[in-house]
């Protein structure tokens, strides 16, 4: 148990190393931070001059060996952008992603089920044809793509939301919200659906199969059999037995969400890490970048490894195998 | 439990206020956005356009430029030169910065060597300037090393910060944005300017107030109703335009120019005039032999009749009118009619593919060549396509241009490095002065004296050469302007680099919107009326 612990760790600060290795390297080819920084003034000598100062003139071994470091005691350095060190960045931006995510995972699970329950008991009723050919929407469409079109329809054709941006927000303590203000949820309205969208799709898909295969089994029948109230056999029985991968996915999909939230937010000028990142791309802001991708490495690594140790404790035949091991 | 209830309440009742106060605001507040955001508050962190439009509205200058970039007084009321080396400014009186602190001549000083000081990019402005001095608290004395007729122009982007404010917070220094430092002043403000800082957060958003007590509204600078300004950069493009569409920003650049139409036909205002910047290629007229051509041996683009030929190879009204979409004007030369060296007479030449041919004969290349061609692909309006566009124009006349189109950043250091054939390159004079583009751009590059730095293609006339350097002490305006013209009227001939247009200045509004535009793309908001 413990040797198979020790060696899924292993594994996982293997995949850090070599993401964020793959990054370092591929972040060379961004351009030059330094020409980003100056004015087209700025002599020569002194562009020379600020390179050396940042480091940027030694091999690239020498400075991934040198961030490493620093990344193992907990620093990532100072934007060159911003100048301010890049956790507190982090901390001002990570409040908006976190509400954005979350928001959007509880709207697609709060509008998934019910949805994925309905197709799932009545397969060939109208709603159901149209929630299933909808649902094609959200699989085949791009964020990037759905956010615009949402903008389009709900700010400029019928103006009812905000287009861009997180609206009022309430500081508490070192923590930021929007959800407190009327006008912190008009913003938060489209760019969580446009986030949550494929979410939603793929849940009420899961949820819908799922529960057509549970309406087969053989308990199911004897629950009717008996004659058990449709409700409580639909509810109380069949739904809570296809939650268990509906959690699962919903679990692993955080990542994804993280992932997809870089271009939600750029849409829709979301003020979060996301955004930060690809602010952070356009002039070549290296401790941001770098800093980031750890970040998002270390979540999706550590989801992962929850999920793997998770297994081995639901799963008793995947204990067995490891202890004959 | 109840007093669970009663701070659940009143969360409600403080964001209800929060909203209604904000609808109250509403009423005379600005909204605009642009792509980015000014990299800093401190006016000295960055030699950068946009920034220090940004800050030109909450720190005020010695002089300012009006719309037609004409420079006037602002918290200095007059000048004269006392000798060819000496300048005398006297100061306005009563000038009170934002937080209450007398503005006098020792913050012109202090402002002047912090200006200096390490960690400023902005000294280059300074290099003909010997001293500044006070000779009482509303006069200063700046002495130039030699001459220099555009002493005003150079000074024209200096904002003035207060030397209590500074030395009080612990910017006496200029933090090093550049080597990732910040102090006091990159986040906050006191200027006496237009407008005060209400609250900054980089990248996000920024919100000032209306200063009643600009000098600039009793002196008739400015005149806005303008009571709160809120800033938001926002990056995307479909995001920016749909946030005017929609009414949730008043103003905004830049604007992609294939929305314009769509813009108008909403109701919007379109702001257009034409920029300060010259987009055009340069040459490699110094090697030998190219770095990425077939011809070996000799340098094609060393024979005048090539250079010619590729100029008049490229239909430059085509380019306008397709790919610009009309929001360029076609280039004669470096300067627009807002600067000093503009001569009426300057002529595009014109597009002639058959006769491009013949030169291209005459110079023994009947079948054309091969050449490099970098571009960047996201720094000038549609770059990437224009580069295309030539490329094609030039394969007309059998000049195969290999184009090598990449992001601004390592476009910049590939051409820094005169790694390139022919280049594409845009310049907009901080000093709106013909001067400007003539050092930089046209004069025999001279490592060391800072000369010819953008010269990537090391076009070198020492004819001309000799005659900037008389206009650069002609402290004569007509003089001095007859020698621009001479030596821009010189590289022309030479046809040292192909100019291709003046990008426009494009700035949309929504329709209540009144405001001010000028040529070098600053955006003063105390022009700005919101009806």
């Amino acid at each position: 148990m413990l040797s198979y612990l020790a060696e899924r760790v292993f594994q996982s600060v293997l995949v850090l190393l070599v993401i964020t290795a793959v990054g370092f390297v591929l972040f060379r080819y961004v351009g030059d931070p330094v020409l980003n920084m100056v004015g087209q003034d700025t002599s020569e000598k002194e562009i020379a001059q600020i390179r050396q100062d940042l480091g940027l003139n030694d091999p690239i071994i020498v400075q991934y060996g040198r961030y490493l470091r620093r990344a193992i005691s907990g620093q990532f350095g100072k934007s060159f952008r911003h100048g301010r060190p890049v956790l507190d960045l982090f901390e001002e931006r990570l409040p908006a992603t976190v509400e954005l995510s979350g928001v959007s995972t509880l709207l697609g699970l709060a509008l998934a089920i019910p949805m994925g329950v309905f197709t799932g008991i009545r397969p060939n009723h109208p709603v159901s044809q149209f929630l299933l050919s909808f649902s094609l929407i959200g699989v085949s469409l791009p964020p990037f793509l759905i956010g615009i079109l949402l903008i389009l329809m709900f700010s400029v054709v019928l103006p009812w939301l905000p287009s861009f941006g997180r609206g009022t927000v309430t500081h508490l303590g070192g923590w930021t919200t929007g959800l407190l203000t009327m006008d912190g949820w008009r913003h938060i309205v489209l760019p969580s659906i446009t986030l949550g969208l494929f979410q939603l799709t793929l849940i009420m898909r899961l949820v819908r199969s799922e529960m057509m295969e549970v309406l087969r089994t053989d308990y199911i029948k004897f629950a009717r059999a008996r004659g058990i109230a449709t409700r409580a056999i639909y509810f109380g029985h069949a739904l809570r037995n296809t939650m268990i991968p509906v959690v699962t996915i919903t679990g692993l999909q955080l990542g994804g969400v993280l992932a997809f939230a870089i271009i939600t937010e750029t849409v829709f000028q979301w003020p979060g890490m996301g955004l930060l990142f690809l602010q952070a791309l356009s002039v070549a802001d290296l401790p941001v970048m770098s800093g980031y991708l750890l970040v998002v490495g270390v979540i999706f690594v550590s989801i992962n490894l929850t999920v793997d140790l998770l297994y081995l404790v639901i799963d008793p035949r995947l204990r067995d195998g490891v202890r004959g091991k | 439990m109840n007093v669970k209830w009663l701070r659940f309440v009143q969360m409600w009742v403080v964001g209800a206020l929060l909203l209604g106060g904000a609808a109250i605001a509403d009423a005379a507040t600005f909204r605009w956005a642009n792509t980015g955001d000014a990299v800093s508050m401190d006016p000295y962190n960055v030699n950068e356009s946009f920034t220090f439009g940004f800050t030109g509205n909450i720190y005020d200058g010695l002089v300012t430029r009006g719309k037609d970039l004409k420079i006037g007084p602002a918290l200095a009321v007059s000048w004269k030169t006392l000798d060819p080396n000496t300048w005398e400014f006297k100061l306005r009186k009563g000038v009170k910065f934002h937080e209450g602190q007398d503005f006098t001549s020792a913050d012109v000083v202090f402002s002047y060597n912090r200006a200096l000081s390490e960690g400023s990019d902005i000294k280059a402005n300074f290099v003909s300037i010997a001293s500044v001095e006070a000779k009482d608290p509303l006069t200063v004395i700046i002495k130039t090393k030699q001459p220099n007729p555009i002493l005003l122009a150079d000074i024209s982007f200096w904002w003035i910060l207060s030397k209590d404010w500074c030395e009080k917070n612990g910017a006496n220094g200029v933090a090093d944005v550049r080597k990732a430092a910040v102090n006091y002043a990159t986040i906050h403000a006191n200027g006496t300017g237009a407008f005060i800082l209400e609250s900054r957060e980089a990248d996000v958003k920024t919100v000032l107030k209306r200063n009643p007590n600009w000098w600039g509204w009793k002196a008739g600078v400015g005149k806005s109703n303008v009571d709160e300004v809120v800033f938001t950069p926002i990056k995307q493009d479909g995001t920016r335009v749909a946030a005017l569409l929609s009414g949730s920003v008043d103003m905004l650049y830049e604007v992609p120019i294939q929305d314009l139409d769509r813009i108008k036909q909403a109701g919007g205002k379109v702001f257009q005039i034409a920029e300060t910047r010259t987009v055009f290629l340069g040459m490699d007229q110094f090697r030998d032999e190219l770095i990425d051509s077939n011809i070996k041996g000799k340098n094609p683009l060393k024979d005048r009749r090539v250079r010619l030929a590729l100029y008049k190879a490229i239909d430059e009204d085509l380019i306008v009118k397709q790919i610009m979409k009309g929001a360029a004007v076609s280039a004669s030369s470096f300067v627009v009619k807002e600067m000093a060296g503009f001569d009426p007479k300057f002529k595009r030449l014109g597009y002639n593919p058959e006769e491009a041919k013949k030169l291209l004969t005459a110079a023994g290349y009947p079948n054309g060549f091969e050449v490099g061609f970098d571009c960047p692909n996201d720094r000038y309006v549609n770059d990437a396509q224009i580069c295309q566009a030539v490329t094609s124009m030039w394969a007309k006349i059998g000049v195969q241009a290999k184009l090598n189109a990449q992001t601004k950043s390592l476009h910049f250091g590939k051409i820094g490095r005169l790694e390139t054939s022919i280049y594409m390159l845009g310049w907009a004079p901080g000093t709106i002065d013909g001067q400007n583009a003539l050092d930089n751009l046209l004069v025999t590059r001279t490592d060391g004296s800072g000369y010819g730095r953008f010269n990537y293609g090391r076009y070198s006339n020492p004819k001309m050469d000799s005659v900037v350097a008389l206009a650069r002490g002609e402290l004569d305006a007509k003089k001095r302007t007859k020698l621009l013209q001479e030596a821009l009227d010189m590289a022309h001939a030479d046809v040292g680099s192909i100019p291709l247009h003046y990008q426009q200045v494009i700035w949309t509004s929504a329709k209540n919107v009144d405001l001010g535009q000028r040529a070098d793309n600053i955006f003063c908001w105390y022009w700005v009326n919101v009806k």
